[in-house]
């Protein structure tokens, strides 16, 4: 084994890439805009850029932060039968549990749909703008970015849409049940927050936060 | 160099998290300690204009089934038993695995804890299901449903399983290999 000074392995610590999955080290070669660099051995995806992805997922992150908050508000379903009306926005469906010790479910039910989906745009865009604008990056992004990829699986929007095709087929012979506005903000709402997703490559963001364009 | 955290993300860095086993079956059990109750306990209870209605999970997609609905009874059934069931199997299976060697390939495992940490979340539709219709049907005395006690358990177990599959190290799969041919050579 040869030594290697410690500014040598520093250099050569930034060609390469461990799998952060299985743990495999490759030499890094970054791929073209469109291409997708995998790990040999688990397939993982490591590295996926795109054309102006930053711009992209700020324009969905920008879209999903509105329809959230409608969505929150209006009236997402309305029920009726025999004269007796109902309406209800998405915080009374995340409140229903209130009562007891089923408050906790309540407030689980609230952030799992619209406080956990809302942080992770709202982190997404406190990070992103900046790298895209080619400005240094903003103060303490770096724990921003890990707190919104930590929160991935907990943003359980397109759970809850499935959720609501059940609970309407449950809910249709016993009374007539109509869509409000937050219905299809919702539904957009759902089909966005999947596209950010498949947009976002953690690679591209950390190495941007690390070496920004013009300092 | 050195450091005992990550110079990029802060994250504090170990090789190899001796404890991450121990979490996992840990949060494994309370999971389905959780999810004994969830079936026992009624998961909704339906008022209609004299009677009330108690339903437990199975009960509930069983009276589904019963109306025609049989896509939604199957999903129902599919998101609270089939996919809790599997998960727990599949995890602890996983666990099992990094300690004796399988005859699986470490690709078939790695894609099982994929498909596990993909689907697991799942299981939380019959929870927002149950939020969608207590919140709806207020009636008053036409007809009210309200959440039954096992709610909360189906919700802890489901959130117990999700942190159960995320203390997993996935590179642990591919430890056994890497030593294997350590052995060979």
């Amino acid at each position: 084994m040869k030594d290697f000074a410690a500014t040598d392995a520093i250099d050569m610590l930034d060609d390469l890439i461990v799998c952060p999955q299985c743990d495999a080290v490759f030499r890094l070669k970054k791929p073209k805009n469109g291409e997708r660099a995998t790990c040999q051995r688990c397939h993982k995806a490591l590295i996926s850029p795109r054309r102006n992805a930053g711009l992209h997922i700020i324009a969905v992150a920008l879209a999903v932060l509105f329809l959230i908050i409608g969505a929150a508000v209006f009236p997402f379903l309305t029920i009726d039968a025999a004269g007796n009306k109902n309406a209800v926005s998405i915080l009374d469906a995340a409140l229903a549990f209130a009562g007891g010790p089923m408050i906790f479910l309540s407030l689980a039910t609230a952030a799992l749909i619209i406080f956990v989906p809302l942080l992770r745009v709202l982190l997404t865009l406190y990070v992103l703008v900046p790298v895209v604008l080619d400005r240094p990056h903003a103060r303490h992004a770096i724990v921003a970015f890990r707190l919104s990829e930590a929160l991935r699986p907990w943003s359980m929007a397109e759970i809850f849409a499935i959720g609501c095709a059940v609970a309407l087929v449950k809910v249709s012979d016993l009374a007539h049940v109509g869509f409000g506005p937050a219905f299809w903000m919702f539904g957009i709402l759902v089909v966005l927050v999947i596209a950010q997703d498949s947009f976002m490559c953690k690679w591209s963001v950390w190495y941007r936060l690390e070496h920004p364009r013009n300092s | 160099m050195g450091t005992p955290v990550c110079g990029r993300c802060g994250h504090k860095l170990a090789s190899r998290d001796p404890l991450s086993l121990q979490r996992v079956w840990a949060f494994w059990l309370m999971g389905l300690i959780c999810y004994i109750p969830a079936n026992i306990y009624p998961m909704l209870s339906t008022q209609t204009l004299f009677k009330v209605d108690e339903s437990t999970i199975i009960a509930g997609a069983v009276e589904l089934a019963h109306h025609g609905a049989f896509g939604i009874a199957a999903i129902i059934l599919f998101a609270s038993v089939v996919i809790p069931l599997a998960k727990f199997w599949a995890v602890a299976y996983l666990a099992i695995s990094v300690k004796n060697p399988t005859g699986v390939s470490n690709y078939r495992r790695q894609l099982l804890y994929e498909v596990v940490e993909y689907i697991g979340r799942w299981s939380m539709i019959d929870i927002f299901v149950v939020a969608i219709l207590s919140a709806l049907v207020q009636l008053k005395t036409l007809a009210s449903i309200n959440p039954g006690p096992a709610a909360i358990f189906f919700a802890l177990s489901v959130i117990f399983t999700m942190l159960s599959a995320q203390a997993f190290d996935s590179r642990l799969i591919w430890d056994i290999q890497a030593k294997e041919k350590g052995r060979t050579q």
